[in-house]
């Protein structure tokens, strides 16, 4: 114990005495671990990013979409959408009572366009969208006032709003109730007028977040939902949806039920030839955003392992060059009483000193690069404990392996040769 | 009578053993070193001096003969045996200092007892001990490169002293140094022999030094081939030197 203290001050010290060669010795170590360490923190960032703003829309949401079908010829061309194209509400009716059991709501929306809400003297940005029911389950919508639309105002093609706290705050005074007020909404040359039923809490998507998107609250455009069918009246539009959101209820499997209803709607559409549907579970995005993670992670791993074998073997050229360099030392030791296994000791803890300093620095570097590269994508930068765990017991791990050769040739040099080196 | 330290017996050194080059450097070697005993061994460069010097240090095995140390049989030693004699039975002092750079003098002097695991506290007090006795107290904390060539013979001696060893092998010890401080240097070995009843090996070819001990033993061609007592009742050398020990060590210290 104490002859490992001995050796690691000596080691410090050889090191000070050398320290542009020491440098240069850890130069590979340092590029190795700091590239990782930096890479590995920005992939983690981003993937943490990702998942976070996916299971804010939901991981138990199915989304179903239609799709063009592959025609006979395998030519793709385009083809106009139709009413008997598009998802409607009938089949939604009859799929939730085929799946009521699993299925907690069934969101369906289109947006309008954007637009801006005015009353003569006070304004806030909107975009209005049509919605169904079911969209304020699947989009975690939290009501601060009033109600969300119902089955009531779609069936009846009621000309009724809900909108954002924002939109209150920007047009409302303090403690004024905009329940039942109305508000004027102008888009493009259009000027339609809503009654607000209910009032919804704003929240910043992480996504949005992240872009950077950062308007003043004036400014800011917040949903403006009214029920869908207003929306088909008051565009003369095609009635139906060209995808919906299910939300499955808590604890099924989504994936196996994407495939489920997948099927089920495909019914609708048999004797569709140009269109189908087809359901993809948020699940299965993540899961496979998570795998390409995977893979960039695996390549990274493999560059890292290039650059710390070839730091490695550096480590390794200079311990060669020290056991010559310090042969006569070598001697000297022995002739002390040094057993071999004292020298090669001290040698391994140079070479692990040397590595460790280096793997130290590389985690420095490295995470000056992923906080840099985080505020770069603005993310949240997010160290990871785990990966410098693994990048210190990594560099420790070179230094013995890449220092034990070197190490070993200066235990059994011969002492009477070593002491008569020059 | 006195213990017997060291106990050769027809001592062969060959090298290149069952090739065509074989060569034999020492032919069969009788030596006895007694306890408390300073010795010179002399020789001409290419006597088998420095190989016997070696074998004498359990840095090397002799091929034939028999070779005791202080009651332990060195040919049948392994590696890490041998390196334990050395340790504690051996005080080396080369011509070259061979202080470890980049190590102060007091690390230098820890270092044998560090390799006898010696606790620390220990292992300091008794460098600082033995420093003070070589007249370098004031200078435990310099490196080798911040020493003259007197002061690190001075520390590499306290070093050969550290573990209390059964012999001192000092191999022209003063072969590096200029007369006045090679002086010095030869003092401290009497110091040690008469005050601590040191055993003292010198190996030299300067025989106006190996005349300075009790026994000079001399080599040529792998043999002993004179074994001389001297007598030093009438002129005991620090005495006789005594003048220009205090002019040496004047110099030395407005170095």
């Amino acid at each position: 114990m104490t002859q490992l203290l001995e050796n690691i001050s000596l080691a410090i010290s050889g090191l000070r005495a050398n320290k542009m060669r020491a440098l240069l010795t850890m130069l590979g170590i340092i590029i190795g671990i700091g590239s990782v360490i930096g890479i590995v923190m920005v992939g983690d960032s981003m993937t943490n990013m990702m998942t976070s703003s996916l299971q804010e829309v939901g991981a138990n949401n199915i989304q179903i979409s239609i799709q063009q079908k592959a025609s006979e010829t395998g030519m793709s061309y385009s083809v106009q959408i139709d009413e008997e194209d598009l998802i409607s509400n009938d089949m939604i009716d009859q799929f939730m009572t085929a799946y009521g059991d699993v299925v907690d709501a069934v969101s369906a929306s289109e947006t309008m366009g954007s637009g801006r809400a005015e009353d003569g003297r006070k304004y806030a940005n909107v975009s209005i969208s049509g919605v169904n029911n079911g969209y304020q389950a699947a989009n975690h919508l939290t009501m601060l006032e009033g109600r969300f639309i119902d089955e009531r105002d779609t069936k009846g093609i009621k000309n009724v709003a809900v909108v954002s706290d924002k939109l209150v705050n920007n047009m409302f005074a303090p403690g004024e109730s905009p329940l039942g007020q109305e508000v004027k909404v102008y888009l493009g040359k259009d000027i339609y007028t809503f009654t607000i039923i209910g009032v919804y809490e704003y929240k910043q998507d992480a996504l949005t977040s992240m872009m950077g998107a950062m308007a003043s609250d004036q400014d800011l455009s917040t949903a403006l939902y009214i029920p869908i069918t207003t929306q088909w009246k008051l565009t003369n539009a095609t009635e139906g949806f060209s995808y919906i959101t299910i939300l499955t209820k808590q604890g099924t499997d989504s994936r196996a039920l994407a495939n489920q209803f997948e099927d089920y709607f495909n019914r609708f559409y048999q004797r569709n030839t140009d269109f189908g549907v087809m359901a993809i579970s948020l699940d299965s995005i993540i899961d496979q955003y998570t795998s390409m993670m995977g893979t960039i992670q695996v390549a990274i791993a493999v560059i890292a392992a290039i650059s710390l074998l070839v730091g490695g073997i550096g480590v390794m050229n200079i311990m060669l060059v020290s056991v010559t360099e310090r042969t006569r030392e070598i001697g000297t030791r022995k002739a002390l009483g040094a057993k071999n296994s004292a020298i090669r000791m001290q040698f391994i803890v140079e070479s692990v000193i040397i590595c460790l300093i280096g793997g130290l620095i590389g985690i420095v570097v490295g995470m000056s690069l992923g906080y840099a590269g985080a505020a770069l994508l603005k993310f949240p930068a997010r160290p990871s404990l785990q990966a410098i765990l693994i990048a210190v017991g990594f560099s420790m791990a070179i230094g013995v392996f890449f220092g034990y050769y070197p190490a070993n040739k200066a235990a059994k040099l011969d002492p009477i040769e070593a002491l008569r080196y020059e | 009578m006195a213990k017997t330290i060291i106990d050769m017996k027809g001592i062969v050194k060959k090298f290149y053993i069952g090739q065509p080059n074989e060569l034999t450097i020492l032919k069969g070697i009788d030596l006895n070193v007694e306890e408390g005993e300073f010795v010179s061994i002399v020789g001409q460069s290419g006597s088998g001096k420095s190989t016997l010097m070696n074998i004498i240090g359990a840095l090397d095995r002799p091929t034939e003969g028999e070779y005791t140390l202080d009651g332990v049989a060195i040919n049948q030693a392994g590696d890490a045996q041998l390196s334990g004699i050395r340790n504690s039975k051996i005080g080396f002092v080369f011509q070259t200092f061979n202080l470890i750079p980049r190590t102060s003098a007091l690390k230098n002097v820890e270092l044998p007892m560090l390799y006898a695991s010696v606790p620390r506290g220990q292992r300091t007090a008794r460098a600082k001990e033995l420093l003070e006795m070589v007249d370098m107290g004031e200078r435990m904390g310099h490196m080798p490169n911040e020493l003259s060539g007197g002061q690190k013979q001075r520390v590499a001696i306290a070093r050969a002293m550290a573990n209390d060893p059964a012999i001192i092998l000092a191999d022209e010890p003063t072969g590096a140094l200029d007369s006045s401080t090679g002086r010095l240097v030869m003092d401290l070995f009497h110091r040690l022999h008469r005050e601590q009843g040191k055993t003292i090996v010198l190996i030299t070819h300067n025989q106006e030094l190996a005349e300075e001990t009790q026994r000079v033993i001399t080599i040529r061609d792998g043999q002993v081939v004179d074994e001389r007592r001297i007598n030093h009742e009438v002129l005991p050398p620090d005495s006789f030197f005594k003048g220009q020990q205090d002019e040496a060590r004047q110099e030395e210290q407005s170095l």
